[in-house]
C-alpha cells in the first residue's frame, strides 16, 4: 500500500524540518501513542518520550534519498514506538505482553537498529560536547551547528579579530575529534 | 601549528572554498600523502557527523515546543484521570497511617536539626567567598532595548528600572514558586526567564538572609501552572563522594556541570551547606544541585576565591525550614507544596536533563 499524496507531502515537510507538518504529524497520531503507553503501565512523561523518539526515527528515514515509506504513517508510528516500549519494559524488567488494541503493525526492525545506531552516535557527539568545556563548546556549536561566520562569533567571544578566533576553533576541534574518535572507535 | 593549517586547508577543500590551482595543487597532496588522504576522509566523516548530531538536536528542539504548543492549545491532554486511579487509592489507605508516622518524626527532626543548624551557621561574610550571583552592567532599560531587538523578546522590567543582579532558580511548587539565593536578589523586583526564553514578571516573596534562600511567586498571566514537577527535594543529608549535577545561567542560556560532593560543611564546617567539586560561575547562584537520581540536595551558592571548583551549596533541607516557616507566617499565600515524586530515578543523564531544563530559570533582580 503505498501512502497517498497528501502523507508524502506532510513527510516531505518533516525531513525539511518543516514545523507546519511536524505538528499535523504529531497532532494526528500523539493521542493513539498516549493511550497504548498509559494502557501499558507507562505514564504520560513516557509517553511523550516514546512518541518523540519515533518522531526522530521517521524523520531520519525521511531525509533518507532512498526513501519510500511502503505503509501509513500511523501505522509505522505505532510500530516504532511499540517496539521502543517493550525495550523500555524490558530494561526496567516488567516485561509485559502489551496491549495493542487492533493497530496494525509493519516490520521496522533494520529502521529500528539503524535508528538505534544514530542514537549511539548522537550520545557519543554530546558527550564528547559536554566534556569540552567552555567556551571550546559554545564556539564550536556557534560555527559548525549555528553556521555562524568567523567575524560574528569573535565578536560574540571577544576574540580581537576573526583570525584567532578561527585558530581556537581548529583547536578546539582537534580535541573535540579526539574526544569523539575515542568513543566512537571502541564500537559505541 | 602546522596541524592547524593543515585542518583548515582540509576544510577549505572539503567546503570547496579553494581556488582551482589550490584544489589541484592539494588533490596532488592526497594523492602522494596516504595520511593526507586518510585525514581528508576522517575529517569529511567528522563533519558529516556534526551535521547529522545538528538535525537531531533541532528536531527535538522542534518537537519539544511542538509539544508545548499543542498542550497549550489542548490538542494535546497530560492529566486529568488516569485509568488506574483505583489502584493508587489504594494503595494510599494501605499506606497512610505509616506515611503519617513517617512524616512526623520526619518533621520532628527536621525542626531539631534546623535549630541546631540556625544555631551553628554563619552569614556569608568572608572575603574569601565569592557570591555567584552575576553583576549585570548598570544599563537603562531603554537602552536596553537595543539588545532585545535581536532577541526577539519584549523583557518584562519596568521601563524606569534597572537590571541590578542575576542567577538562576527552580521551581519547587507548579504554582509558580520559584527557590534562589538571597544574595541574588538584590532589587525590589524580579523576573524569571525559562529556558526557551520567556520572560514572567516574579513577586519577591520571602528572603532568608542567614540561610542565603530566597523565593520568589510567578505573578504573569502568560505563566501556566505546570502539572507536575520531575524531581522532590531531598530532606535528608547526602554522602561524601555522590555524583552531583547542576543546571544554571552562567550566559543566556542555560548550562550543565557536574561534580561530586566534597564535605559535608561549608565554609568554616558551616554546617548549613556542603562543599562540592564543581565548576561554578557567576550566576550559578541558585541553581538546583541535583545528586544522580535527579533528586535535588542543594542550592548552589558560593564558591571559594583562589580555589579551583571549590564550590558551596545551600542544603536542601533548608528548602524544608523557610516553606515553613512561610506557611506559618503568612497564611494570605496558598500554602506551598513541594513535590513528592520523582520521575528521573534510573534515566540517563540527557534525558534527566531534557525534563528538568524547563524547571529551572534565569532570575534576574531589579531596582530603581
Amino acid at each position: 500500500m503505498k501512502g497517498d499524496t497528501n502523507e508524502q507531502t506532510l513527510l516531505k515537510g518533516l525531513a525539511n524540518n518543516d514545523s507546519k507538518a511536524i505538528e499535523t504529524i504529531y497532532k494526528d497520531n500523539f493521542n493513539m501513542i498516549q493511550n497504548f503507553i498509559l494502557n501499558n503501565s507507562g505514564s504520560y512523561d513516557e509517553a511523550r518520550d516514546i512518541f518523540q523518539e519515533a518522531m526522530i526515527a521517521l524523520y531520519e528515514k525521511a531525509q533518507l534519498s532512498s526513501f519510500t515509506l511502503t505503509c501509513q504513517i500511523r501505522t509505522y508510528i505505532f510500530s516504532i514506538c511499540k517496539r521502543l516500549w517493550l525495550k523500555r519494559l524490558q530494561q526496567l524488567g516488567k516485561y509485559t505482553n502489551p496491549v495493542d488494541g487492533f493497530e496494525e503493525t509493519v516490520a521496522i526492525e533494520e529502521d529500528f537498529e539503524e535508528h538505534e545506531k544514530r542514537n549511539a552516535e548522537f550520545a557519543i557527539m554530546d558527550r564528547a560536547l559536554n566534556s569540552l568545556g567552555e567556551p571550546c563548546k559554545s564556539l564550536l556549536e556557534g560555527y559548525y551547528l549555528k553556521k555562524m561566520d568567523m567575524i560574528a562569533l569573535a565578536a560574540e567571544f571577544g576574540y580581537t579579530n576573526a583570525d584567532n578566533a578561527k585558530n581556537q576553533k581548529y583547536k578546539c576541534l582537534m580535541r573535540l575529534k579526539k574526544l569523539f574518535f575515542s568513543q566512537y572507535n571502541i564500537g559505541e | 601549528m602546522d596541524d592547524i593549517l593543515l585542518l583548515d586547508a582540509i576544510e577549505r577543500y572539503l567546503n570547496g572554498e579553494m581556488g582551482t590551482e589550490e584544489h589541484e595543487h592539494f588533490n596532488q597532496l592526497r594523492k602522494n600523502t596516504p595520511e593526507i588522504d586518510q585525514m581528508v576522509v576522517e575529517h569529511n566523516m567528522f563533519l558529516h557527523q556534526m551535521d547529522l548530531y545538528t538535525s537531531h538536536r533541532n528536531i527535538k528542539c522542534s518537537l519539544h515546543e511542538i509539544h508545548a504548543n499543542l498542550l497549550n492549545r489542548g490538542d494535546v491532554n497530560e492529566g486529568g484521570t488516569i485509568s488506574s486511579k483505583g489502584k493508587i487509592i489504594q494503595f494510599w489507605n494501605k499506606y497512610k497511617r505509616v506515611t503519617a508516622i513517617a512524616a512526623s518524626v520526619g518533621g520532628v527532626i527536621a525542626l531539631f536539626i534546623s535549630g541546631l543548624t540556625v544555631y551553628f551557621s554563619s552569614a556569608v561574610t568572608d572575603p574569601k567567598l565569592e557570591q555567584l550571583g552575576k553583576d549585570l552592567e548598570v544599563v537603562k532599560k531603554n537602552q536596553q532595548y537595543q539588545g532585545t531587538i535581536i532577541n526577539e523578546v519584549k523583557t518584562k522590567i519596568p521601563l524606569n528600572a534597572r537590571l541590578l543582579s542575576g542567577g538562576s532558580g527552580f521551581l519547587i511548587d507548579s504554582k509558580g514558586y520559584i527557590v534562589t539565593n538571597a544574595h541574588v536578589l538584590k532589587g525590589t523586583g524580579a523576573v524569571v526567564v525559562n529556558s526557551k526564553g520567556q520572560e514572567f514578571n516574579a513577586d519577591i516573596v520571602h528572603i532568608d538572609l542567614q540561610k542565603d534562600l530566597a523565593i520568589l511567586k510567578i505573578k504573569d498571566i502568560d505563566f501556566t501552572p505546570v502539572k507536575t514537577i520531575p524531581y522532590t527535594i531531598q530532606k535528608s543529608n547526602s554522602d561524601l563522594g555522590e555524583e552531583i549535577f547542576t543546571l544554571g545561567y552562567p550566559r543566556n542560556d542555560i548550562v550543565y556541570g557536574m561534580g561530586y560532593l566534597s564535605a559535608k560543611t561549608g565554609f568554616n564546617g558551616d554546617s548549613l551547606s556542603y562543599q562540592i567539586q564543581i565548576s561554578a560561575n557567576p550566576g550559578n547562584s541558585g541553581g538546583p544541585v541535583f545528586n544522580k537520581n535527579g533528586d535535588i540536595i542543594g542550592v548552589l551558592s558560593t564558591r571559594q576565591a583562589q580555589a579551583d571548583g571549590v564550590s558551596f551549596a545551600v542544603k536542601s533541607r533548608n528548602i524544608y525550614t523557610i516553606i515553613g516557616d512561610l506557611n506559618k507566617s503568612d497564611t494570605s499565600l496558598q500554602p506551598i507544596k513541594l513535590p513528592t515524586k520523582s520521575a528521573l530515578k534510573g534515566m540517563e543523564r540527557k534525558a534527566q536533563i531534557h525534563k528538568v531544563e524547563d524547571f529551572v530559570y534565569y532570575v534576574k533582580a531589579y531596582g530603581q
